[in-house]
């Protein structure tokens, strides 16, 4: 199809092509592109996702747990691979609400297919992905199968590993927190008024109760008090 | 190849295989290549009958992958089934991902953000471009190149899957693409990287073609070998670069008018012969074009929202009726038929693979030919284990 | 391209006697189908294939789909002759009564393809086709004569449904093994549980399975009983 001056020129071309790569491998950097695994790594992108892992803030996995097995991402997992038994009793939770936790939250490592659905659908921010992938282990029934302890990560790791993101879903949280607490100050505060309001009625004996138990009870979330740093306590 | 030449007489079995009679010297060998075998694309079998080297006839055998997606997803929620869809072609993740996107919006009628539109060309040409320098590795592979090609084919699609971790989480099981629009945005250093990746492209292509075009065993092996004739490719449903390689100018990207092509000018590579060498020229020319709009796209991308905000993600409900969607995937035309119910879960749930279907022809093209052939014919339809099993 | 109605009137003159149904498509994507009757299938499949106008020469995409029994709860009007005492006198009184009456609409297989123009580049039609029921009386003819496309899509629709293509060239299973039986992709499918092994079995996969252990444990115990005594 292409004139020739000489049979075998294709061939020479890309023996040429090849020699260029094969000597420029030694002199530039981009014409070397692997790396000597495991003794060299490429460091792994930020967003990357492998497996799930449950999120914990502070320093007590148990107490700090963010999920409040909803059941969300059960629900939504497509290969099923998440197991969750709600528990009887309530913690409370980083706004200080007491909210259920779960008993036992189970993940087959070996079924999930990182896919992230249940990190985009969980309402609390309790569950995000992981980066680590040198997961092989020796045991084959139950070996990949990872119990509430071992997914738990605490807030800190989440930050290592995330940290765009995890500033992201600390200011998120910390917003929220402040949202809450500018409410319950607010609803406070007109509780006292109604409560100042009731104290200037014509006292009455059956009202005569009421200012006396009313009296104490905005003094603790007085408005006089310095209003709290958002995200202080953690 | 004008459309005034495809019509023809139809006589009887006219679009059947032809009988080849054996010569009569000998028995006749039958063969199974596969389905353990490194040039089978995955795990694949053709049932071979020969005569000495010449094939006489030759029946395809899959279903080793065979993975009951249709069924799993009949009992999964419309978003559920997003990530099994990266797994059908699993090279081209992203553009699976667009094609079942593309058919629930039109169960719906839902619309998508322009930004989102530019997302998607972006990362579907893409997804193109390292299809087909893989896709055009594996073939020299086969050929007997030892890997060279394929080596440089990967060193270039690396470039780009470190593009698509870096975006949407994974290499190749990206999940990204949602009913009405992506899933997360694109960053400016993102951006920034991709204009980078993009202008080392041409490049590649042209050492890439350096290496191979001219190539003497390749013009030898590959010309004049493993012809399709245009009204037998239509008439089997063939799609793709082996449609567009034997002359017959059909590209869903310019017919369907799908997403936001009819912006960019790109032109459709067109073969002369049918051949393998015109299938691998129509990829190389593939990738320009696809450059092509990468240099016309990225500037372009406007700043909005990446999704729909009437969208509905989880309890996602369609209304009773049914929608076929289509797009150009990198292997030919991708199809989902969704028939739904009112549910949660599709009632229908059926993908057209476009491997499946090229294989149709994969006996006439084989039939007369040597053994050594058949892998490379093979080869050069550029199947996908994932999509014909499903 | 000529809207659905107009291509069911140009298949009517020009196929007479074909049994031609307009089907439609409730959803924004008005993809509406025509529902072709088994026998003349063929000739309006030709037809579509070398009409120069419509000229459908990619047949894209063929699947099955499994309509199974429906039961349907209607409430009826009932008029009947009651025999009622009215003031101590019996007498026969016309009644209507309000009835919930079920009934059964017996369900079929559906094959449907999907046609595009590749010389006129305009598309899709869908076109449906409807067995008599899902049990014996599953044939459908074949549309490989027409377009080679259907060859390995109708064997699909054959292996996971069970629909028979008469005329099809080479009608054997392509996806499931050989001595497979059953077909996997009707609705009352249920699969077998000692198929494959699974690591961490729960819910119902886990139930299935420990029946199946329980039912081989006492053959074993039986096997052993009289060898061991």
């Amino acid at each position: 199809m292409l004139e020739e001056a000489l049979l075998g020129d294709g061939i020479l071309k890309g023996m040429a092509e090849t020699a260029r790569n094969f000597f420029g491998s030694y002199v530039s950097k981009d014409r070397l592109t692997t790396v000597e695994y495991p003794e060299q790594r490429i460091p792994t992108a930020e967003n990357a996702r492998v497996f799930p892992f449950l999120v914990y803030d502070g320093a007590d996995w148990e107490a700090g747990m963010r999920c409040v097995a909803c059941q969300i991402c059960e629900k939504e997992c497509p290969p099923k691979c998440i197991y969750i038994e709600k528990s009887a009793d309530k913690k409370p939770d980083y706004v200080g609400k007491a909210q259920f936790y779960p008993k036992r939250f189970d993940i087959d490592i070996s079924v999930c297919m990182s896919c992230q659905i249940c990190v985009e659908v969980c309402p609390f921010e309790a569950i995000k992905m992981d980066t680590q992938f040198e997961l092989a282990t020796t045991d084959r029934f139950g070996g990949l199968l990872y119990d509430r302890k071992e997914l738990s990560r605490s807030n800190e790791y989440y930050h290592e590993i995330h940290p765009t993101e995890a500033t992201e879903v600390d200011a998120r949280l910390a917003e929220e927190k402040a949202k809450l607490e500018a409410k319950a100050k607010a609803a406070a505060e007109a509780a006292a008024a109604k409560a100042a309001a009731a104290a200037t009625q014509p006292a009455t004996p059956a009202k005569a109760d009421s200012p006396a138990p009313a009296a104490p009870q905005p003094s603790p979330l007085s408005p006089t008090d310095p209003a709290k740093p958002a995200g202080g306590e953690s | 190849m004008s459309v005034a030449d495809m019509k023809l007489e139809r006589p009887a079995g006219w679009n059947r295989p032809p009988v080849i009679e054996p010569s009569g010297e000998g028995e006749l060998l039958e063969l199974a290549m596969g389905p353990h075998h490194p040039s089978t694309h995955g795990v694949f079998r053709m049932d071979v009958a020969l005569d000495g080297e010449n094939v006489i006839r030759l029946k395809p055998v899959f279903g080793y992958l065979h993975r009951n997606h249709e069924k799993i997803a009949e009992g999964a929620s419309y978003l559920a089934s997003m990530p099994y869809t990266d797994r059908l072609d699993y090279f081209c993740s992203l553009t699976n991902n667009w094609a079942y996107a593309l058919a629930v919006e039109k169960l719906v009628g839902q619309e998508v953000p322009e930004r989102a539109e530019y997302i998607r060309v972006i990362l579907a040409e893409l997804t193109r471009i390292q299809n087909h320098a893989a896709s055009i590795g594996f073939l020299i592979q086969e050929m007997g190149a030892s890997g060279t090609p394929l080596m440089y084919a990967f060193k270039e699609r690396e470039k780009i899957l470190d593009l698509f971790e870096s975006l949407t989480g994974s290499r190749m099981m990206c999940n990204y693409m949602r009913f009405g629009g992506c899933r997360v945005d694109v960053s400016a250093p993102w951006l920034d990287a991709a204009r980078k990746v993009v202008a080392g492209l041409s490049q590649f292509v042209d050492e890439f073609e350096a290496l191979l075009s001219t190539n003497e065993i390749l013009m030898a092996r590959c010309q004049g070998m493993g012809i399709l004739r245009p009204e037998l490719a239509v008439n089997a449903g063939v799609s793709g670069p082996m449609l567009r390689a034997t002359g017959v100018n059909y590209d869903i990207r310019k017919v369907d008018h799908y997403g936001i092509y009819d912006r960019f000018q790109f032109r459709v590579p067109l073969g002369d012969h049918g051949d393998i060498y015109d299938r691998y020229m129509v990829r190389i020319l593939e990738m320009r074009e696809s450059i092509k709009i990468l240099e016309q796209a990225l500037p372009q991308i406007p700043a909005g929202p990446i999704m729909d905000p009437k969208a509905k993600i989880r309890g996602f409900r369609p209304k009773p009726g049914e929608a076929y969607g289509r797009i150009e995937a990198p292997k030919g035309e991708l199809g989902f038929y969704l028939i739904s119910d009112g549910g949660p879960n599709p009632y229908r749930y059926r993908v057209r693979p476009p491997s499946l279907i090229n294989l149709t022809i994969l006996e006439d093209m084989c039939l007369g030919h040597n053994v050594a052939d058949v892998v490379l014919i093979f080869g050069s339809v550029d199947i996908v284990l994932g999509e014909v099993d499903r | 391209m000529k809207t659905v109605e107009e291509i069911k009137a140009a298949i009517e003159t020009a196929v007479p006697g074909a049994g031609v149904e307009f089907v439609s498509n409730l959803s924004p994507s008005a993809q509406h189908s025509l529902r072709l009757s088994p026998e003349s299938a063929v000739a309006v499949a030709t037809f579509l294939r070398d009409d120069s106008e419509l000229a459908f020469d990619f047949l894209s995409n063929v699947s099955g789909v499994d309509w199974p029994d429906k039961e349907i709860a209607e409430k009826v009007k009932v008029t009947r002759q009651v025999t009622k005492t009215v003031d101590g006198v019996e007498q026969t009184v016309e009644e209507t009564v309000d009835e919930t009456r079920k009934r059964t609409e017996p369900g079929y297989l559906e094959a449907v393809y999907h046609l595009y123009s590749v010389e006129k580049k305009h598309g899709p039609l869908v076109i449906r086709l409807r067995t008599l029921d899902r049990g014996d009386k599953t044939q459908l003819p074949s549309l490989t004569p027409v377009w080679r496309a259907a060859e390995f899509q109708e064997r699909e629709v054959f292996d996971l449904y069970g629909i028979v293509f008469t005329g099809h060239p080479d009608l054997r299973r392509i996806l499931m093994w050989p001595e497979f039986k059953d077909h996997p992709m009707r609705k009352d499918y249920v699969d077998p549980d000692d198929f494959e092994y699974e690591p961490t079995p729960h819910d119902e996969v886990l139930k299935r399975a420990q029946a199946h252990q329980a039912a081989a444990q006492p053959a074993a115990t039986a096997e052993e009983g009289p060898a061991s005594a």
